[in-house]
């Protein structure tokens, strides 16, 4: 463990952690955009530069590990000037059209706009306009809104271990980008998207569908394998209209495909809702009661008929491992056949 | 193409390489680098073609576009810069018809391309015509230079 | 005929682009035809030398007979075929060709220690190298002295890190030697990339033997078996010279395993660079030897604690290195005893611009600016007024014509703002317009700027924005400040070396020109007549005889007028190139 001061506070973290990490743990606020506690540090976007006392320049708290007796500071008038500077500079890089941008409410580069009051921008000049619009059927990429943190670069190699998008070009025209400029073509799990500080990275399907201050969010526990990944489902006037993960969470907040993005059938007025049951050639609505009897039913009969053997049970990688375990009991002992397998078998 | 990628990886696995030399060994193989190349490469090592796009979109000495047959190259050094070599790149690209924002001929002839200083600045201001380097140039002497160019009474060869 | 003949022709990049390899194989056959062949074969040699410094004269060509040495400046391969009959067989230099009082003024004030081998040795031949006692230093240190014993060497001789920053190299080689680790790494980076600076170019093609002879002297010291030469690809001279020299220096044995039989084993690799000026930079430097986008990474962790490929790693200068088997050769003290308190040693420099003598040049520490400018340079061209001397590149600053009893050493240098840098020194005189200079030093930061933080990627495009606006005529009231206080959050927020520096030529342009910046913004006016959009160029009728030359070379046809009557330029059409100001012979053409 390690004793530092910061801001002249007294506090105890462990070893090797980072000043922000530190400062995390102990509720000090210190801005950044670039920094990710599950990606490795970058450094990239200087706002959560402090002063370290005995250190000739102000270091970046991200990349900082702490040591014993080490004295902080994160706030002062030159450290706030430059966060001021910095988040100006981006603004003068940027559309600023916060009106109509699906981010807006929840989006860091406006908070920190927020945060240092920028009602009029000391930096005006050219800024980077593109106009090739991505036509990968899941994620809008807008990399005029890009402030090239490199959060969705990293989290693509290190989380999802792809690669598919990297930094190309240097300096100012410096781009998020797919190998020669082509359309996303990759997993498509979203991962970006989720780590996105702006608007530049959103889901195809959200566009226009509701921002977060009219979205009700509900808790919830992905169906689509035996994973358990949680899910917070986003509702804006009764319909799904975006899926997230909590970092918190134990699948850290990353989704595949099918949890991010396959949410629309959710919506679609052919979705299953009752128990069909077929009568005279043709499916009608039942109710659970009424299916569950009919099936008890005529398994029955079959075991009847034909002995156990006759009867196989087939189970689906969408339950849980509890449901799978249950589902076995029923077929070995509830119907008294070995014959139950699994989709995942296949 | 793949008989010649095959050698760029021996290579490379022989000396220890990295993503730059390959893309180094391509450029100097196929003029520039080629996308297909680079996708076959890509495979082959099992790194995103992102990396090599990103890589070689950083340094300046990369190009994804073929090039001219005759590449001259103008320094923009200090020196070079306060002795003119503005105007010289002014009146090659317009000698020479490189469209504008562009660094090559339509035809594929020449190449027109600014570089950091080459230090030679002594010799201020320099163009390098094919790799040979020709200091204290003035645009008359520059201009005489691409006519013979041009009539083809000096070949690309006879720099080499 | 049994004279001993020795004929010297510089080839480095200068000399070879003004045709040394021509008038060396001129010489050959030269040579030949007059009937000396077999005779002149044996005592004849030629041989090729790299930079001597003197670029601006070039080709230069040492004639040595029986140990006389003429030097010829300004040879052609048409000059060759009398210099061989008249010199060479009759005896008699040719007066006119041989260089004037000027090349010794050159090189008087100068005291060479890196450059004393350069344009003697034959760079491409080891021989010529051990012949003036290379390697000796290897051979010293191997035999004698333990790796601390040659740091103390090193630190005892005060030498400092020649690549910009000072640093002492000692202090840096011990941190090494603490590092613990399997591997370590000594990287020698000549990836010199300031515009106008061709130190290191020099050194390592005119002898690079002495790079490499520091490098092993080096990785004896931190234990290091491994090493890397990072080097610009736009330096295919010197790069095709060292590995020349790698191959004989192991040929040897003085690389490989097993050196010289003492157990130490060390080997050299050379990466090429492949254009980004920001790898200079150590962190950038590392990830393109490893192959990445050379984006720098924030320190803490420091090289010597996790460098390439995650080892220990030390990354030296070319000029640094090369000073090491002098002073092991020669002794701490003899080093110690040039140069001033805290900069010891000598400092080569990239002389440019304005200046009549321009080339590569070996000072001590602490000589006086005006020594270089006026005794070793030659004074400003053109009899043309000094205005500033920029040095350290785009990461330095401007000295004032009224500083110039300045002493060249890294804290004189600071203390007016601006910085030793790698060694680039450019003369500007009367006709330079600082407001650009600043400008043109920008625009190259700026380009090579990596993008990977954001006061560097925005910050110096909105610096160079403000400066061309202000170039344009369209500078508004306050930008002077807005340009110092964008400025100084750039330098002190910024990820690497490359953004920290790249405000100091407006700092240090605002700091000892503000009249010029005030001058195109208020005014509207370029004091120096340089900003194109500030300029218009007129005809004062008095003195124009109409002669029609200046119409005749106006590329626009904006001048009109009947012959022997004044002429006018139409302000709409003309471009402003100035052509017709520099043809006029009458001084009829104002501009202003």
């Amino acid at each position: 463990m390690a004793n530092l001061t910061i801001n002249g506070k007294q506090i105890i973290v462990p070893d090797g952690v980072t000043i922000l990490d530190a400062a995390r743990r102990n509720d000090i606020y210190i801005p950044t955009l670039c920094d990710d506690p599950r990606l490795e540090p970058h450094g990239g976007c200087r706002l959560c530069l402090i002063q370290v006392k005995g250190m000739p320049r102000p270091v970046t708290a991200c990349t900082t590990p702490v040591t014993e007796g080490m004295e902080i500071e994160t706030t002062n008038e030159q450290i706030e000037r430059q966060r001021r500077t910095i988040v100006e500079l981006l603004l003068s890089d940027h559309p600023n059209d916060c009106m109509i941008c699906d981010k807006a409410g929840d989006c860091t580069l406006q908070e920190l706009a927020y945060f240092y009051d920028i009602r009029s921008n000391r930096f005006v000049g050219e800024r980077r306009q593109y106009t090739k619009k991505d036509q990968n059927p899941f994620i809008e990429r807008d990399m005029e809104k890009c402030i090239l943190c490199g959060k969705c670069v990293r989290v693509c190699d290190e989380i999802q271990g792809l690669g598919a998008i990297d930094v190309a070009g240097r300096g100012f025209t410096a781009k998020v980008s797919p190998a020669f400029e082509k359309d996303l073509n990759c997993e498509f799990c979203g991962q970006c998207v989720s780590i996105c500080p702006t608007g530049a990275l959103m889901g195809k399907q959200s566009v226009g569908k509701g921002r977060q201050k009219d979205v009700k969010e509900v808790e919830t526990v992905c169906t689509y394998c035996g994973c358990g990944c949680n899910v917070t489902l986003h509702v804006s006037r009764n319909e799904v209209v975006r899926v997230t993960s909590r970092p918190d969470t134990i699948n850290e907040g990353w989704l595949c495909v099918k949890g991010r993005f396959g949410y629309s059938f959710i919506n679609i007025p052919a979705r299953l809702t009752t128990p069909l049951i077929k009568k005279d050639g043709k499916f009608v609505p039942a109710s659970w009661d009424e299916a569950l009897d009919l099936i008890a039913e005529k398994l029955g009969a079959i075991k009847e008929k034909h002995g156990p053997d006759a009867i196989g049970g087939l189970s689906s990688a969408r339950c849980t491992n509890e449901e799978n375990y249950l589902f076995q009991k029923f077929i070995r002992a509830g119907i008294g056949t070995n014959n139950v397998d699994h989709c995942a078998r296949y | 193409m793949e008989e010649k990628l095959e050698g760029i990886l021996t290579r490379y696995r022989e000396n220890e390489g990295n993503l730059i030399s390959i893309l180094q060994d391509i450029e100097s193989e196929f003029g520039y680098l080629r996308e297909d190349a680079i996708n076959w490469v890509s495979e082959r090592l099992d790194v995103p073609p992102a990396k090599f796009y990103g890589i070689a979109t950083f340094y300046a000495q990369f190009h994804l576009k073929p090039r001219g047959k005759n590449v001259i190259t103008a320094c923009c050094g200090t020196a070079c810069h306060v002795k003119g070599s503005e105007r010289l790149i002014n009146s090659l690209v317009k000698e020479l018809a490189i469209p504008e924002g562009e660094e090559t001929s339509e035809d594929l002839q020449f190449t027109v391309e600014k570089v950091n200083c080459v230090g030679a600045c002594s010799i201020a201001p320099v163009i390098i015509v094919n790799k040979i380097v020709h200091g204290k140039m003035t645009p008359d002497k520059l201009m005489k230079e691409m006519k013979t160019l041009k009539e083809g009474k000096r070949e690309y060869t006879d720099y080499i | 005929m049994n004279k001993d003949v020795s004929i010297k022709v510089c080839m480095g990049t200068g000399g070879i682009a003004a045709g040394g390899v021509e008038v060396m194989s001129t010489f050959e056959k030269a040579l030949a035809s007059v009937g000396i062949k077999a005779a002149v074969q044996k005592n004849c040699s030629m041989h090729k030398v790299g930079c001597r410094g003197f670029c601006a004269r070039d080709v230069l060509v040492d004639v040595i007979i029986d140990g006389t040495k003429s030097t010829y400046q300004y040879i052609k391969p048409d000059m060759v075929e009398r210099i061989v009959q008249e010199h060479v067989v009759g005896g008699a230099p040719i007066g006119d060709w041989l260089v004037t009082d000027d090349y010794h003024t050159f090189h008087d004030k100068q005291v060479k220690v890196v450059l004393s081998d350069c344009g003697e040795v034959d760079p491409e031949d080891i021989d010529s190298y051990l012949g003036r006692g290379g390697y000796e230093a290897v051979k010293k240190v191997l035999t004698t002295m333990t790796p601390q014993e040659t740091i103390d060497v090193i630190k005892a001789s005060g030498l400092r890190g020649r690549g910009g920053a000072g640093f002492p190299t000692a202090v840096k080689w011990d941190m090494a030697i603490k590092a613990t680790g399997p591997k370590k790494y000594l990287i020698c980076n000549a990836d010199e990339g300031d515009p106008g600076a061709f130190m290191d170019r020099s050194v390592v093609e005119g002898n690079p033997h002495a790079v490499i002879e520091g490098m092993i002297i080096g990785a004896y010291a931190i234990g290091a078996p491994h090493g890397y030469v990072y080097i610009r690809a736009e330096y295919p001279l010197a790069v095709e010279r060292l590995h020349l020299a790698i191959k004989q220096a192991k040929e040897r044995g003085y690389l490989g395993k097993n050196i010289l039989g003492k157990g130490l084993d060390f080997m050299i690799k050379v990466k090429l660079g492949a254009g980004a000026f920001v790898c200079g930079e150590e962190t950038a430097l590392i990830a393109s030897i490893e192959g990445k986008r050379g984006q720098p990474k924030a320190k803490p962790p420091f090289p010597v604690q996790k460098g390439l490929w995650g080892y220990p790693t030390i990354i030296n200068n070319v000029e640094t290195l090369a000073n090491v088997p002098y002073i092991i050769r020669k002794g701490a003290s003899w080093y110690a005893a040039m140069g001033t308190e805290k900069s010891k040693g000598t400092k080569v420099f990239a002389l440019t611009g304005k200046i009549l003598n321009s080339g590569l040049i070996e000072v001590p520490m602490g000589i006086p600016l005006k020594e270089v400018i006026y005794d070793i340079g030659g004074g400003i061209e053109n009899g043309k007024k000094l205005k500033a001397v920029q040095t350290g590149g785009p990461s330095g600053g401007c000295i004032p014509a009224n500083m110039v009893d300045t002493t060249l050493d890294y804290e004189s240098l600071s203390k007016v703002g601006s910085i030793m840098g790698s060694g680039g020194m450019v003369v500007l005189d009367e006709t330079d317009c600082m407001v650009n200079v600043a400008k043109y030093f920008l625009q190259f930061t700026q380009s090579e700027s990596c993008g990977k933080c954001i006061p560097c990627r925005v910050g110096t495009k909105r610096l160079l924005e403000i400066l061309t606006r202000i170039t344009e005529g369209k500078g508004r009231e306050g930008d002077i400040e807005l340009l110092e206080s964008l400025a100084a959050d750039v330098k002190t927020s910024s990820l690497c070396g490359l953004g920290q520096s790249a405000p100091n030529p407006v700092l240090s342009t605002i700091r000892y020109y503000r009249d010029e910046y005030e001058a195109h913004i208020y005014e509207k006016r370029c004091p120096a007549g340089v900003c194109k959009d500030l300029l218009s160029y007129s005809i004062l009728e008095e003195f124009c005889k109409g002669c029609t030359a200046c119409t005749r070379v106006c590329p626009a046809g904006a001048i009109i007028g009947e012959k022997k009557k004044p002429h006018k330029i139409i302000q709409d059409i003309c471009i402003k190139c100035g052509a017709c100001f520099e043809t006029c012979k009458f001084k009829a053409i104002k501009k202003g």
